[in-house]
């Protein structure tokens, strides 16, 4: 394979969407709309947890889809993220919430360094198989190192209260608030990364990298650099997994299979586009629930669950390789060339 | 021997059979990257399906001969399925994308094989008698023995096709340069469907063997972990690297359970083979038998 | 407990019914967080299709509970914590919730706060937190019969049953081989404690999960030789360990399994290498006993049984999810003695579970003599002293192989007590006043008896 893993043809117009009215919309509609009219299982069920997962799929997009390094051990530095965070407010007394945030993210940043070693010598597949030895290292460390869970018996802790500064955030609007101004502020963050000198350095070792050496581009330290920042996002993500939505941290849902489904969101959702995050993780968090609360529609409430589910499954790896099949570029370029099609059809230039 | 030397080497021969048994898993991976360069997850899933088909056809009365021969004709049909409606529209995308895709698809077959013959476990006899063997103080698992055996017969078998007939030397010749079998007229999609045959006919092996090891059951897919690091330590793109690898991964993994795990604490198999293989990786970069061009940093 | 006939409770229902905060016609609703896919399907299927098979027996025979129909809906989890958490906050806001059954670990952990705001009471049947064991603390939790240290206890007396006397395990050496992960860890400290009262010794063995590969562990026991293997399991490590145990010849008639090492779905991929192996449970298995034959005839002969497969009647799961759903109704009776027949709240359902107390009379009268003992739950002890019996696979079915046995619950209070306070002083939580919330409830239960009178 002579090919990066994951360079794409880049559309370049997507002005429409990421232009200053668009995403001031957005942000309109997510501060101003959603929480006016959403209900409770609405914002706590499915948009806390969509929100979460989004910011994972970003940390780990800036990876993958910016530096063209694959890590297949995401669930891990969430899990790194949520133990940080809950360990320092638990023994730090009057520990601000924003401060756990950040020390779980810095605590994940480092897990990543030390992740990232092996990204100096391998690339590909080899380097994504070796992310898999942290990811379950840090299972196992979770497991046997009774402090880093408080030496509960069970192993599962509670999470700290939302609180801040006197005001609680503990009811589905709270917690929804926390997690969106979280993701929101990282979200600016990772635009202004990607547009700096640093983000430049990061796709120029992805599309090539001795190229990118020539000119100048310090690779190990980028590479570096490039698992330190995204694990820092996911460990912050990690923090909102276990704070404001689960309520409870454990090892167990920072399994593989969290690993993958994140890696699905980017891909799905779109590499190196910071958008493709947010629809992959919408694909991937809605989508099951959109396809069994509508098998449960047509086939009533007592319908057997267990089928609904296996179909939903079949139909859910259906949609996902035709997707790839239909778009290998992601929701982003599907959506882009729907908007193309939408207000530019004079201006298309053909192919 | 003194009763601590037969310990040992009972761990390293237990290790080194259990090492046959990943080797085989891993082989189903290494047909496929070897020509497309694809890492295909559902190798799993396609491991649960076919003893899952077996083990249900044998319970409804079918014979085992005919029962093994219905499920190689399905085995020998998901692989083409696969491969004629996921792999070759996605022809040419980064291995990244073709990668997802074969997750997608491992969500199809695992729902497939579940709505099909339903959730419940199943215990398959091949029957192999499994008391143990003692060879001098040494207990040797019998059926581990006979799996060893099966597992090489299977390389036998696979290498004598690669290097004696026709197909055999067009796949070599796509796994050593793509462009140049184009170019030289082979038709590469004919390639691609047999390949994919023989990792859905070695997806039932390493099926059957496993499903006897474990009972026939969900969880049988992720017998694909023991095989990953297997995989990075013998090269994504080597039959012999997977057995050689395999072998290493056994036995050091149970050499470090036993003796190192009640220092570290206990359970440490999960991630070590991750580890050893890395830190081979390190020194090697290409894995053992992996070629050394193409992912080196 | 008043006297009512049916009619005056009928009326007092009804009474209450037009009283009452709009409940909707009577009925009382079980959200059932269920699993039938993945990795754990076989036991889902089997304890949620008990659960809703005697739901359906009672509905079909007695019309309800006092006139009250049973109702349920399921949502899948996959035995998911975060998909639980999903169909809790989907299901939360239906009328007439009577409690939450979700028979996993993880989701339950991630529920206790949720329910606890709710005021709804959460069943852990067999499982779930040791320390919720302490009812001050945890008002609405209800790991019923069964906690990981009670089990522990419980394996501890068998064994020295089988050796003749608690005195005779002094000098044995116990092998526990548990899972990797936090529920296989929790025992840990209260085999060292036993292990240190009787004089055994004891190691103990992580399996990592999904332990699919166990070679290196049963190597270690091998070379230890213990007098038992006691296998905390879960999934695909029990048939495993089960295989493995014949593989470097250690006999299966030594190894005891725990609560999740139990059933037929752990014995059956083992094949041959499970013959002999004993484990404990809380539910003998078998059709035999008369609630499931009555199951039999009412709902499954009607077609109207949840289990696909008819041969699973009387399974270990099954068995369980019947018991199950016996301790939801008989606490939704007694709740309604108190508060009416009627839906009732959440929180009256809690007070039905704080009270439910079934000797082996009552027991008996319910048709599931043999099937378990007794349970006798209160303000403080939310298990209820749940007995345990052993049972010996043969190949193709589950025997009772031993009395029921009372674990030594004298001895784990106080360390359940240690574990709750740290957990009420964590979250800032004052214990109840048990005995002062009795006579309290006393006072306003003989109001409430006069006022249906």
């Amino acid at each position: 394979m002579n090919t990066p893993m994951t360079a794409l043809p880049h559309p370049a117009r997507f002005r429409r969407l990421s232009g200053p009215a668009g995403i001031g919309l957005l942000l309109a509609l997510a501060y101003g709309l959603v929480p006016l009219v959403a209900g409770d299982y609405l914002l706590e069920a499915i948009l806390t947890p969509f929100l979460a997962l989004a910011l994972a799929g970003l940390g780990l997009n800036l990876l993958v889809g910016y530096a063209g390094l694959l890590s297949l051990g995401s669930a891990a530095f969430m899990a790194v993220g949520a133990y940080a965070a809950f360990n320092l407010s638990l023994r730090v007394p009057g520990l601000p919430l924003p401060a756990a945030f950040l020390g779980g993210g810095l605590a994940a940043a480092a897990a990543g360094l030390v992740a990232g070693l092996p990204a100096l010598r391998l690339r590909g597949f080899y380097l994504a198989v070796s992310t898999l030895a942290a990811q379950f290292f840090v299972a196992w460390a979770l497991n046997r190192i009774g402090w880093l869970s408080n030496d509960s018996p069970s192993g599962v802790i509670g999470a700290p209260r939302l609180v801040l500064a006197g005001w609680s955030f503990e009811d589905a609007r709270g917690r929804y608030a926390v997690s969106l101004v979280v993701v929101s502020l990282l979200t600016f963050a990772a635009w202004r990364l990607v547009r700096s000198p640093t983000g430049r350095d990061l796709v120029a070792i992805r599309d090539q990298e001795t190229a990118a050496r020539i000119v100048g581009v310090r690779v190990a330290r980028t590479k570096l650099l490039a698992f330190a920042l995204s694990s820092f996002v996911v460990g912050v993500a990690g923090v909102l997994w276990a704070f404001a939505y689960l309520r409870t941290v454990e090892p167990a849902g920072f399994n593989l299979d969290r690993s993958f489904q994140i890696l699905f969101i980017v891909i799905i959702g779109g590499l190196g586009t910071l958008r493709g995050a947010f629809l992959g993780a919408g694909f991937i968090v809605v989508l099951p629930l959109v396809l069994s609360r509508l098998g449960a529609a047509l086939l009533g409430d007592g319908f057997d669950s267990g089928t609904l589910e296996m179909v939903q499954r079949i139909v859910l790896g259906a949609l996902i390789v035709a997707v790839l099949i239909r778009e290998p570029a992601g929701l982003s370029a599907l959506l882009d060339r729907l908007f193309t099609r939408l207000f530019d059809r004079p201006r298309r230039v053909p192919a | 021997m003194s009763p601590d030397v037969s310990f040992f080497v009972e761990v390293v021969v237990g290790g080194l059979l259990s090492g046959v048994m990943y080797a085989l898993v891993a082989i189903g991976f290494v047909l496929i990257y070897k020509t497309s360069g694809v890492l295909n997850f559902a190798q799993g899933a396609m491991v649960l399906f076919a003893a899952l088909t077996f083990v249900s056809l044998v319970e409804r009365g079918l014979p085992v001969p005919a029962a093994f021969a219905a499920t190689l004709a399905v085995m020998a049909l998901v692989g083409l399925a696969v491969e004629r409606a996921v792999l070759r529209p996605l022809v040419n995308q980064p291995p990244i994308t073709l990668f997802m895709a074969t997750l997608g698809v491992a969500y199809v077959i695992e729902g497939a094989a579940q709505l099909a013959w339903g959730t419940q476990v199943h215990a398959l006899d091949l029957g192999i008698d499994d008391t143990p063997l003692e060879f001098g103080g040494v207990l040797v698992s019998r059926f581990d023995l006979v799996a060893a055996a099966i597992a090489g017969v299977l390389v036998a078998v696979l290498t004598l096709f690669f290097h004696t007939t026709r197909t055999g030397l067009a796949f070599r010749a796509v796994a050593d340069d793509p462009l140049a079998a184009l170019g030289i007229g082979l038709r590469l999609p004919r390639i691609w469907s047999a390949v994919w045959i023989a990792s859905g006919v070695v997806a039932l092996v390493a099926g059957l063997l496993w499903g006897a090891r474990l009972g026939v059951q969900f969880s049988l897919s992720l017998v694909v972990l023991k095989a990953l690091p297997v995989l990075v330590l013998g090269g994504f793109d080597s039959i012999a690297g997977a057995i050689v690898a395999g072998l290493i991964v056994g036995a050091a993994e149970k050499l470090a359970e036993v003796y190192l795990g009640p220092v570290i604490g206990g359970g440490i198999e999960g991630w070590f083979a991750y580890v050893a293989a890395l830190a081979l990786l390190l020194v090697r970069p290409a894995g053992l038998f992996g070629r050394r061009s193409v992912e080196r940093a | 407990m008043p006297r009512t006939t049916p009619i005056r409770a009928l009326l007092a229902g009804a009474a209450l019914l037009a009283l009452g905060a709009g409940a909707s016609a009577a009925e009382q609703y079980f959200p059932l967080q269920s699993y039938r896919v993945g990795p754990y399907a076989a036991g889902g299927t089997g304890f949620f299709g008990g659960f809703i098979d005697y739901l359906n027996l009672v509905n079909s025979r007695d019309g309800g509970v006092n006139g009250v129909k049973l109702t349920w809906s399921e949502g899948e989890t996959q035995y998911e914590v975060e998909r639980g958490v999903e169909v809790y906050e989907r299901l939360k806001s239906r009328p007439g919730i009577a409690a939450w059954n979700p028979l996993s670990v993880g989701i339950a952990y991630a529920m206790i706060d949720r329910i606890t705001a709710d005021k709804v009471p959460l069943i852990t049947i067999n499982d779930g937190r040791t320390d919720s064991t302490d009812g001050r603390v945890f008002p609405y939790v209800f790991p019923l019969l069964l906690n990981p240290y009670s089990e522990t206890s419980g394996i501890v007396e068998y064994l020295a049953g089988r050796e003749g006397g608690l005195d005779r395990l002094k000098g044995k050496t116990i092998a526990v081989l548990y899972h990797g992960s936090p529920y296989g860890k929790e025992t840990i400290p209260i085999y060292d404690l036993l292990a240190k009262r009787y004089g055994f010794k004891v190691e103990q063995i992580e399996v990592p999960h999904p332990g699919n590969e166990q070679q290196s562990q049963w190597l270690a026991i091998r070379r230890l030789k213990p007098d038992y293997v006691v296998l905390r399991g879960w999934g695909v490590m029990n048939p495993v360990a089960l295989k493995t145990a014949q593989k470097t010849g250690f006999p299966a008639g030594r190894i005891v399994g725990n609560v999740w090492s139990n059933s037929e779905e752990d014995v059956i991929p083992a094949g041959e290498s499970a013959k002999g192996y004993v484990a404990i449970t809380t539910q003998a298995s078998g059709a035999q006993y008369p609630v499931i034959q009555e199951i039999v005839r009412a709902v499954y002969d009607k077609g109207a049984g949840n289990l696909a497969d008819r041969k699973r009647i009387g399974s270990v799961y099954h068995n369980l999810g019947v018991l199950n759903g016996i301790l939801n109704v008989e606490a939704v009776r007694i709740a309604q003695e108190r508060f009416g027949h009627r839906t009732l709240t959440g929180d009256e359902v809690r007070w039905g579970f704080e009270h439910l107390r079934l000797d082996e009379a009552r027991v008996a009268a319910l048709g599931a003599k043999g099937l378990f003992h007794s349970i006798n739950v209160t303000c403080a002890n939310h298990e209820g002293e749940g007995r345990v019996t052993f049972q010996q696979w043969d190949g193709a079915k589950w025997t009772v192989v031993s009395d029921w046995i009372k674990p030594d619950w004298a001895t784990l209070r106080p360390i359940i007590e240690a574990s709750s306070t740290a957990y009420a002083k964590e979250h800032g939580l004052t214990p109840r006043d048990c005995a002062a919330e009795e006579r309290a409830d006393a006072q306003s239960g003989k109001r409430a008896a006069a006022d249906i009178k």
